[in-house]
Formats: C-alpha cells, structure tokens, sequence
C-alpha cells in the first residue's frame, strides 16, 4: 500500500538478519540520533581483516532498523577497506526510497555506526 | 447553535490543499496554527497602502503605520483584559518573551542559593532559560511533578515554595498531556508568600478566555503564530510595577529616552523593551487574527475543540496496543498524546502522511517528561476551530493501516 514501506524494508524490519549481540566482539560500536532517539549498535568479529560475523541491536523506527539490518547483509565476508568504501549510496540503493532530510538520518545511523566502528574512532567528532 | 465549521473552514486556504491525492487534514494545532485569509489579507493590505516603520516618521503613511501597531496592542490588551496596554509588549514569540524575563527581570532578582519553582510539565522554551539563570547565578530549580494521569501534584505545592523561592513558571496548558493546570492555585500560593509568577500560555491563549485582571499573575507569555496569526511576533504581558522597575533587554533603536556617548536613559514601558524595528505587518496580521478569535468567540472554539479530543479519546482505543496520556477530556485543551506498542512514532507519522493527516510525532519539546514516562517521543494529534470529526475517523482510519503495516 505505501511507496514509504516497501515490501523488503517491511520484511527486514520484521524479520531483522542478524539481531542480537556477540560475545566476544572484535569491533563493538553504539550511537544514537539524539533527534528521535534512534540507537544502534553493531558488533563485528574479524580474522584477517575479513567480517566473519556481524550482530546487531537496535531500537528505533522501521527505517533504521531496516537499514541496519540490510547493511548488516551487505558486509558478511567483506573486508575491512571494502567496507570503509560504503556509502549513503549504498544504503539508499538497498532501501530503494527517496527519504526526506530527517529520515535520511534514520538510515544512515547504521552507517555511521559501522564506520566509526572500523575506524577505530573512540567518540563521532562533534 | 452549532458551531459553523463548514464556514470557518472556508476561509483557511490551506484547507483546500491536497497532499498527493488526499486533502489536507491538519491536526498539528499545538506546533503552529493556520491561518485565515482574512490574516493574510490584512497584511498584504498593510503592506499595499499604509506600510512604513514606526515611532519615528512625521508622514502620513508612518503615522497610519504607528497607529496600526498601537492598535494592535490595544486589542491584545483588550483580549486579555490587561489593566492598561502599556503592560503589553511585543516580542518574536513565547521563546522570547519569556527569555526577556530571564535577562530583564531574573538577573536582577535571582541571586546565588536563590530558587525557581517550575512543573516537570514544562516546554523546554520555559526549562532552558531558567537552567541557563539559575547555572548563571548559582541558583536552584525545583519542580512540581505530574501524576499518573499527567496532573500537577498541588498537595506538594506548600513545601516547594521555600524562603529562597523568588520565581514560579509554569505552563498554563501543558503541550504534551493538554492538562490545563489549576493555575489559580498556584498563582494564590505563590501570593501568599510574595513570589511573583510567570505563565507560559503559548497552548492557552488560543483557546480559552484569559481574564489577567482576574488571573493575578504577574507574567504571560504567548505566540501569535498558534492563535491564527503570523509567526515572526507574540506578546509579554508584565504587571506595570514589575515591568517599569525592569533593566532594558535589548539596547537599541526605540528603548531610549535620551543617548549620551556613554550612557542613555530608558523609554517608558512597553517601548523599553521594544528595541529596533518591530514586526510590524506582524502585529497587524495578529490583531487582525484577534478579530477573527473574536467574532467566531473563544468559548466556542474551546468547545469545539473539546469535543473532538472526547471523540478521539473515545475511538483510539479500538487501535491494538494504543496508549493514551493525560487527563481526562474535561481537564485538557483539544490535544491528545499516544503511542502504539513497538511502533515507531515516526513510522507512524510517516503512514498518516501518506494519508494527508499532519500530526507531532518526536518528544514536542518535552524531553524530561517523555523520559520519566520511559518514551522517547509519543504522537500528538491536536485540534483547532477548523477541524472535524470526519477528520477524527480518518486519523483512527489511518492509524488502524498503519498497525496492519507494522504488526509483527
Ligand atoms: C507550552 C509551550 N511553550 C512554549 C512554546 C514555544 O513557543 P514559540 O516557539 O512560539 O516561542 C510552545 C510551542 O511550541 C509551547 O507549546
């Protein structure tokens, strides 16, 4: 019924691929939207320089959830330097809708998550 | 008599407005209002025939101009019956009228150990300002807090207002619960013990009869953009022996009396605290907005609203997993705050978008309070003279899609 939601964000939000958490992370990553209060989470395991596993957490609209959860798809068996060539074009490709400028930022917390995560970068310079 | 909804409707263009191929069905009143045609039409008149600025101007269309803006104060006053118009002043907007109260009247009489008594109901536009004094000042803010049912706690009232108190602040109408505070209470309490107090009437004013003379209080603030006028002006009202011992806010152009190079001496109040050029077509798109508030009169409108949120307090329930907040129909203004169980509020705006129903999703400026209820943000739909209870259904339609959506 609605352009917003299609079937596959619907999907992925119902049905998230690789929710939870690891127990013994390589790269764990948290931040938040503090305009909705959109929180993410995502841990990695890592054997030469490779993601060998990946869970999330996640509590927020459809939008984000989705995305995390195709993001977290996206990266099963990459490299860390492939990942770090991700993008918002990416994400929006995968989301396959137009987002409005407060949306865009639902989607694309997971992406400054995973980022920063492989990054190493301790606090999102402000 | 009924209330002539189909006629006041026909006078708000925006009304006719279609969001893809759904009409506009405006339930986001307690963000920002509308606006008639008879508003617009009063300023693009201004702005045609008599548009010059103020005060200073010995030609004809600036004296219509300066005459104009005092009228408009004029009718504020009236509006509210005010003891005199000189206790009116004009501001941007509540933000700024009670940051002017901050700044003109709090530095002086807030000292260190001081403190400022306000609800744990408030806007943020009436918490900030005074976190900001109070860490200025080494001051101390107490809170009164809201029940279950997002009513005030007045059995605490007593003990809150200690010695050291010199403020209290408070929302005359909450914008999340829509709780109308029993402000009479608070202002006879406060009296009693000397304390001046300041209302924030931003969700009051545009919908009930406020009667200052009878009310007491010796602060008011609101905004023209929420009661049909213009955005860009609203209204301080101070008592005249508060607002005449007050430093200036901002210096400039029109508060002076007399400049010297290192000094200058202060015009009378109001004007004192109207420095530079003022939102003139403004004050005339406001007054032209009281006009309107008039004629269709306020208790109606207060009715009106009144029965639309019992009607949608009385239907939400058939939506599965939905929560209310806040008090009964009969203690609230025409707005109603909810949340769906494990559905995002913005998934939820988002849905009744697509159906061209406007409405609040996020934390309405309220972060404290949504936190101590365990939310994030929660949806607000809230209602004006120009809404239906047709556009009741459609919300409750709406709302129904988007839990089919959703559902797990
Ligand atoms: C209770 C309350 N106070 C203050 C404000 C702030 O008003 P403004 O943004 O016009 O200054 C609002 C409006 O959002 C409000 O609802």
């Amino acid at each position: 019924m609605d352009a917003l939601y299609r079937e596959e964000i619907l999907e992925h939000y119902k049905f998230p691929r690789n929710r939870g958490a690891l127990q013994h992370p390589d790269i764990t990553y948290k931040d938040t939207n503090p305009l909705c209060g959109d929180e993410v989470q995502i841990d990695l395991s890592i054997k030469e320089n490779r993601v060998t596993d990946v869970k999330f957490q996640a509590k927020g609209c459809a939008i984000s959830q989705a995305a995390t959860s195709m993001l977290t798809d996206m990266i099963e068996g990459k490299t860390l330097d492939e990942i770090k060539q991700l993008g918002k074009k990416e994400i929006l490709e995968a989301l396959g809708i137009e987002l409005g400028p407060v949306r865009l930022k639902c989607a694309l917390l997971c992406l400054k998550v995973l980022k920063s995560g492989v990054y190493g970068i301790k606090e999102w310079p402000t | 008599m009924t209330f002539p909804t189909e006629k006041i409707r026909s006078d708000f263009p925006i009304l006719k407005r279609k969001i893809g191929s759904k009409a506009l069905v405006y339930l986001d009143n307690a963000a920002s209002s509308q606006k008639p045609k008879q508003v617009i039409e009063a300023m693009d008149a201004f702005y045609q025939s008599s548009y010059a600025n103020i005060h200073r101007g010995i030609y004809t269309i600036a004296e219509e101009a300066t005459e104009l803006y005092e009228n408009a104060r004029k009718s504020v006053a009236r509006f509210l019956n005010a003891a005199s118009e000189s206790e009116i002043v004009f501001t941007r907007g509540t933000t700024e009228g009670i940051n002017l109260v901050r700044f003109a009247w709090g530095r002086k009489n807030i000292e260190e150990g001081d403190e400022i008594l306000l609800t744990e109901m408030e806007h943020h536009s009436n918490l900030v300002p005074w976190q900001l004094l109070a860490q200025e000042k080494g001051a101390t803010l107490k809170f009164i807090p809201f029940d279950a049912q997002g009513r005030l706690q007045l059995d605490r009232l007593d003990s809150l207002l200690t010695p050291k108190t010199k403020l209290a602040a408070c929302a005359f109408a909450s914008n999340t619960f829509g709780t109308i505070n029993p402000v009479e209470k608070i202002i006879a309490a406060a009296h009693a013990k000397g304390i001046p107090v300041l209302l924030d009437a931003a969700q009051a004013v545009p919908h009930f009869k406020i009667d200052l003379q009878k009310l007491d209080c010796d602060f008011l603030a609101f905004s023209s953009h929420k009661m049909l006028g213009p955005t860009g002006i609203g209204v301080l009202y101070g008592k005249k022996r508060h607002l005449e011992k007050m430093d200036p806010f901002l210096g400039g152009g029109e508060m002076i009396k007399k400049v010297e190079w290192d000094h200058a001496t202060w015009n009378d109040i109001p004007w004192k605290f109207e420095a530079g050029t003022q939102s003139i077509a403004e004050a005339v798109g406001l007054h032209a907005a009281i006009q309107y508030l008039n004629h269709v009169e306020l208790d109606k409108i207060f009715e009106h609203d009144q029965s639309l949120v019992r009607y949608c307090m009385e239907r939400l329930p058939e939506i599965d997993g939905l929560t209310m907040y806040g008090p009964p129909a009969h203690e609230r203004t025409g707005l109603i705050a909810f949340s769906i169980r494990d559905i995002h509020p913005h998934d939820i705006a988002a849905v009744l978008d697509r159906n061209g129903i406007c409405v609040r999703a996020g934390h309405h400026c309220t972060q404290p309070l949504h936190r101590k209820l365990g939310l994030e943000a929660t949806v607000r739909a809230s209602f004006y003279l120009y809404n239906t209870k047709e556009e009741v259904d459609l919300l409750v339609d709406g709302l129904k899609d988007t839990v089919k959506l959703f559902r797990k």
